[in-house]
């Protein structure tokens, strides 16, 4: 499994917006770039990411070859309530990863 | 300047702190930023890998490294900041690697990893975290200084196609730009490092590998004496300054 | 020594480009514009309102951190749907789309992508009522001097 550093505020007031940062190990290997035998290495990176909220989604990427290795995304939303956000990443080969964090809202 | 390198060694550090310079501080601000925070600094994944590795035992009937070593926040603090150091067995110094690997093979009972292997990595990153914000300490056993001496030889000779030495560049002519990329002064203030250009960790020998090459000489191979040697001087050069490993480099 | 007789007397020259991964392939303008035109179709698009924040020289063309953010109230009524990145030297135009709604309380995203070469990223947002803004930054990629060993 791969590597993640996620940062969610542990708790916000209600209404306040809260800034999400994500990361995740990965090579995002382009498709375009020669390997040690000359020959192009295949494609290998993260297509789709998104959170959700509750169950609800509120941010989601898709992302081409020209994201950096080891993709990194901030985005914000909104604290509405406590719970739980999911965090997915899906990519080429089958690659499925998902993560999730809590925040108490008061 | 070759002469100030030299004297490094006698002086307190702190009479020279103010000239010498970590390769952080030529970074551009969004590489710096990167670095400092720790939930947006890639080399955090590889110090996770480590922290896992630290409590991982690598068999059902061994040991941990945690079940020596306990919480690696007391018993590792600073051991980073003062290797390459010497060791009786050996019968010379071994860098932070070596000194991972030989606990592997002697106290493990396992295969030593291979270099710049995720595993070595990570457990570099996460030993090198239990000293950030601590002075660089460079071994104080007599028996290191030969090596050290060794080392700074290495520093000053001229070497590969190009025919160029590390003080060349990096005690001459710090600070100005070579294709591209400034020279830093070659402190080894934060490795391992992720590397832009890399895309990835990466260990201090990675990094003399890749100046080696540069100027088209035939680079030393992981682990090799010369290596430890380069390690041991630079470690001196940079004694006194802050450990701020995982750091990010261009 | 200036920058350009210290690199002939090293030998270290533009082959040590630092961004070795796209070098194989290049985009076209034409790619460009139709990676934008599956995106933003041919609806006119308005420039501001939209800013692209990214260091105008970039250490290497493998990491470039950006934001891009865009004036909304982000409320049901009125938010941004889409913001796409474009970069017309790379290989593949189309860097990223990400979507947001109301619950993003802000339209702003941060990311790290590629860039090939020194060139102007173009950034798109899709409006809630189907307009759309643009934008674009110049960036300068610097080379590096030591290649992998
Ligand atoms: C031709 C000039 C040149 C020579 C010779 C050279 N280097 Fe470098 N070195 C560089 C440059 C340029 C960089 C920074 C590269 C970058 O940022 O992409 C660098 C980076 C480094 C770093 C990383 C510093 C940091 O902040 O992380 C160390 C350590 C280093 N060199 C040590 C050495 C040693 C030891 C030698 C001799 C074996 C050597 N270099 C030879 C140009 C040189
Ligand atoms: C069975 C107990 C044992 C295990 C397991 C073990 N070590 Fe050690 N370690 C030691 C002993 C004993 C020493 C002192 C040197 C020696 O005798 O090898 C040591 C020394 C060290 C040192 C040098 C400390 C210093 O102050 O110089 C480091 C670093 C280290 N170990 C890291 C690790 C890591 C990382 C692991 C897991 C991969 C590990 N050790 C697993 C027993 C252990």
């Amino acid at each position: 499994m791969a590597r993640t550093l996620i940062n969610v505020p542990a708790s916000a007031k209600r209404g306040e917006v809260i800034e999400i940062k994500t990361l995740i190990q990965h090579p995002m290997e382009t498709g375009f770039r020669p390997g040690a035998n000359g020959r192009i290495l295949a494609r290998d990176i993260i297509t789709k990411f998104a959170c959700t909220y509750n169950g609800e989604e509120v941010f989601a990427a898709e992302l081409f070859p020209a994201t950096a290795a080891n993709p990194f995304l901030a985005f914000t939303t909104v604290a509405s309530e406590s719970g739980t956000f999911r965090f997915t990443w899906t990519g080429d080969n089958g690659f499925k990863q998902t993560e999730t964090a809590t925040i108490s809202v008061t | 300047m070759r002469r100030l390198a030299c004297l490094l060694l006698l002086l307190p550090a702190a009479a020279l702190a103010d000239e010498r310079r970590s390769g952080s501080t030529y970074m551009s601000a969004e590489t710096q930023a990167m670095q400092k925070d720790d939930t947006a600094n890639p080399g955090m994944l590889w110090v996770q890998d480590g922290a896992a590795l630290w409590s991982r035992k690598p068999a059902a009937d061994k040991k941990a490294c945690a079940d020596c070593h306990g919480d690696a926040a007391a018993s590792m603090k600073g051991v980073a900041a003062r290797y390459p150091a010497f060791d009786a067995e050996q019968g010379r110094p071994v860098d932070l690697a070596t000194r991972i690997n030989l606990c592997r093979e002697k106290h493990q009972q396992a295969a030593p990893f291979a270099a710049e292997s995720e595993s070595l990595l990570g457990l570099s990153a996460w030993l090198g975290l239990q000293s950030r914000g601590l002075p660089i300490s460079p071994d104080p056993d007599p028996r290191s200084e030969p090596f050290r001496e060794a080392g700074r030889r290495l520093y000053e000779q001229r070497m590969g196609q190009l025919n160029f030495a590390c003080a060349q560049c990096h005690d001459d002519n710090a600070g100005k730009r070579l294709a591209g990329s400034v020279i830093p002064q070659a402190h080894p203030t934060g490795y391992p490092i992720y590397r832009l250009e890399w895309q990835g960790m990466g260990s201090l020998q990675r990094r003399l590998r890749n100046c080696m090459t540069g100027v088209r000489a035939e680079p030393f191979a992981y682990g090799a004496p010369e290596m430890v040697e380069l390690e041991l001087f630079l470690m001196s050069r940079a004694a006194g300054m802050t450990v701020e490993t995982p750091g990010v480099r261009p | 020594m200036t920058n350009a007789t210290r690199r002939d007397a090293l030998g270290l020259g533009a082959g040590l480009a630092a961004f070795l991964s796209f070098r194989p392939a290049r985009a076209t303008t034409a790619a460009m514009s139709e990676a934008i035109r599956d995106f933003a179709g041919t609806v006119k698009r308005q420039e501001g309102g939209i800013t692209l924040d990214l260091p105008p020289l970039v250490e290497n063309g493998n990491v470039v951190p950006l934001t891009v953010s865009v004036d909304s109230p982000m409320t049901a009524e009125s938010f941004v749907k889409r913001i796409a990145l474009f970069a017309e030297k790379n290989p593949q135009p189309h860097i990223g789309t990400y979507h947001l709604n109301p619950r993003s309380g802000r339209a702003s995203v941060s990311s790290r992508i590629r860039l090939a070469d020194s060139q102007a990223i173009t950034a798109i947002a899709e409006m809630s009522d189907g307009s759309f803004r643009q934008t674009s930054a110049e960036v300068i990629v610097t080379l590096a001097a030591c290649v992998e060993g």
